[in-house]
């Protein structure tokens, strides 16, 4: 038997087919910007990195309806009639129609479970797929850039599969909506969502209330944070509650959905996040695997639109957690820098931290780190009472 | 929004002589809260809450006394000639009356008979969908002067840029009553182009500002 590896990489080519349009915001041309600079750092080798499979119909039944896979794979022949995919969020302004859209929305399902695979019947003991994360998709139908959602399919592929239970943990800056609507009523599957309020934000939901329902009631925890949150509010929330969560749950494996769109730079959202941001959560989530699940870690992508100078150092992150390797410091390659620099319409911030300070300071800042620390109170409530019997 | 467009058609009753115990198991099981109760002709006497239920059976009560209790008739614990609806009524006018009178629920009246029943959960549901919010979308705010065709003018830049309008909410001002603001929802995850278009034509969108902070 060959020995297991810390990490494997989950990529090839066909998971970049997922693209509606040139000027569309989700772009995942930020996994090769990616995958560039962990190469160009000399962090990954080519014998980390594992291909993917598409995922089969059946799997993708695990969490969508037939319906509604029948419209996604006759929008991507060409063979919708006009507004036939509107009631299914196909042809719609996020998700709109493009060739093959059914395989390439399966392909980075099909990633996902691969590093499911590798990481339940020990091959890894984490796996990366940046390709996934797709967290906004539904049962029957598109939202938020989503066809299929990935991490739905793969949880219940889990829960099936290996009969075990699993953490969710979503630090995207937008709630994570599908996931949590798919194991809503599911005791052995929690999911965790850190997000800016839905105040304004897309999609609206993720209030502390929204706890589960029927048998799954409390295995769904919610973190709404204000807009103009910063990195230091944001990540004492992520990690009492990640800890008070697992220890409350105990879950046999975690996957984390790690869409990078809470920096202060991205255009869709109003959180104030810096690269702090995206060196601590990966490191967290391994030391909570490592120390909980032993080490049974699954990671996606997911959102993330500056996808020049945000995504790919927050993703890199990722895997240099995931390796053990130390935290990256200083310059990025300048080889990287000068490849890209010339695309990017944007000048590259060229170091792995941010600069500082990155933004004016902002007024109210103590006012919102206490209004979200009393936000994480009662979002914990329950499960402190629980813990005190 | 009418009534008959919203109430429950299938509605569950019982009778007068019915007691506390058949009204607890069917509240149970078909987890209902409120029971029109029917005498044999179908004519409407009576409702019965679960807070009308509460005041008879408490949790701490004596055995015996408990056992007397779920033997009552409903006669004796119902809300008798409650206040009733007509399933023409329009929506908004049945939501003054359950503010006015503090109820739960409210029984429709066709012809002397039942013919529905609507309750204070379903009528907080149907105006959680007016304000489009059980839809995942993102929340554009805009500060307008209150003056005739300005909502023309604020839905020609949604038609002229293709968005689809969720809902549309106008709130009086608090600040200053010659404003008003308008609350739209848009089932988009990516606001910035109608946010600028908003923008470029000189409107006052109220995204996110810091908090306390002057527009
Ligand atoms: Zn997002």
């Amino acid at each position: 038997m060959s020995k297991m590896k810390d990490a494997v990489f989950i990529f090839s080519e066909d998971q970049l087919s997922y693209s509606f349009s040139d000027t569309h915001p989700f772009n995942q041309k930020r996994i090769v910007l990616t995958l560039d600079l962990l190469k160009k750092t000399g962090a990954i080798q080519n014998a980390d990195i594992v291909t993917p499979r598409i995922a089969t119909d059946e799997e993708l039944l695990l969490a969508h309806d037939p319906a509604y896979i029948e419209i996604v794979k006759k929008a991507g022949r060409g063979e919708l009639q006009e507004n036939e995919g509107i009631l299914y969020g196909i042809g719609t302004e996020d998700t709109p129609i493009f060739p093959n859209m059914h395989d390439a929305s399966a392909y980075l399902v099909g990633g996902t479970l691969t590093a499911v695979d590798e990481v339940m019947e020990g091959r890894a003991k984490h796996a990366l797929n940046l390709g996934g994360g797709l967290h906004h998709g539904f049962k029957g139908k598109a939202s938020g850039f989503c066809v299929y959602n990935d991490s739905s399919v793969a949880i219940e592929y889990i829960r099936k599969k290996y009969g075990v239970r699993v953490l969710y943990i979503d630090t995207d800056a937008h709630h994570g909506d599908g996931v949590q609507w798919s194991f809503y009523d599911e005791p052995d599957i929690c999911t965790f969502s850190i997000h800016e309020t839905g105040r304004y934000l897309f999609p609206g939901t993720g209030a502390v209330t929204e706890r589960g329902n029927g048998g799954g009631y409390g295995t769904s925890f919610n973190f709404p944070i204000d807009a103009f949150t910063e990195d230091e509010s944001f990540l004492s929330i992520y990690k009492t509650a990640f800890k008070e969560v697992t220890e409350y749950f105990k879950p046999d494996v975690i996957l984390t959905q790690n869409g990078a769109d809470a920096h202060y730079f991205d255009p869709l959202t109003h959180l104030y996040g810096t690269m702090n941001l995206y060196r601590e959560i990966p490191r967290f989530a391994k030391e909570m695997a490592d120390q909980y699940c032993e080490g049974r870690w699954i990671a996606v992508g997911g959102g993330g639109y500056d996808i020049w100078r945000v995504v790919p150092r927050a993703w890199a992150h990722i895997w240099f957690a995931m390796k053990q390797l130390p935290t990256p410091i200083g310059p990025l390659p300048a080889s990287w820098l000068s490849k890209w620099q010339e695309e990017a319409p944007v000048p590259f911030i060229p170091t792995w931290e941010d600069p500082t300070p990155l933004y004016e300071p902002i007024p109210r800042k103590a006012e919102i780190t206490e209004k979200n620390a009393q936000m994480l109170e009662r979002a914990l409530h329950l499960i402190r009472n629980e813990s005190k019997k | 929004m009418l009534i008959e467009e919203i109430m429950k058609k299938d509605v569950l009753t019982l009778s007068p002589t019915h007691t506390v115990q058949d009204a607890l198991l069917i509240m149970r099981n078909e987890r209902i809260r409120h029971l029109p109760i029917l005498t044999d002709d179908d004519t409407l006497v009576g409702i019965l809450s679960d807070r009308d239920l509460k005041g008879v059976v408490p949790s701490s009560f004596a055995e015996q006394n408990k056992a007397a209790a779920y033997e009552t008739p409903l006669a004796e614990v119902m809300t008798k000639n409650p206040i009733v609806g007509h399933p023409m009524d329009f929506v908004e006018e049945a939501a003054v009356i359950f503010y006015d009178n503090k109820i739960g629920s409210l029984p429709i009246i066709s012809n002397h008979k039942l013919v529905g029943i609507i309750t204070e959960t379903d009528l907080l549901y149907k105006y959680i969908e007016l304000t489009g919010a059980h839809q995942p979308g993102s929340q554009i705010e805009i500060k307008v002067p209150n003056e005739p065709g300005i909502l023309f003018e604020v839905s020609k830049v949604f038609y002229e840029l293709k968005t689809n309008v969720l809902s549309i909410l106008v709130y009086p001002d608090q600040e200053n009553a010659s404003n008003r603001i308008l609350v739209i929802r848009i089932n988009s995850m990516n606001p910035l182009h109608i946010i600028n278009g908003l923008k470029d034509r000189g409107f006052d969108v109220l995204w996110p500002n810091f908090p306390g902070m002057n527009q």
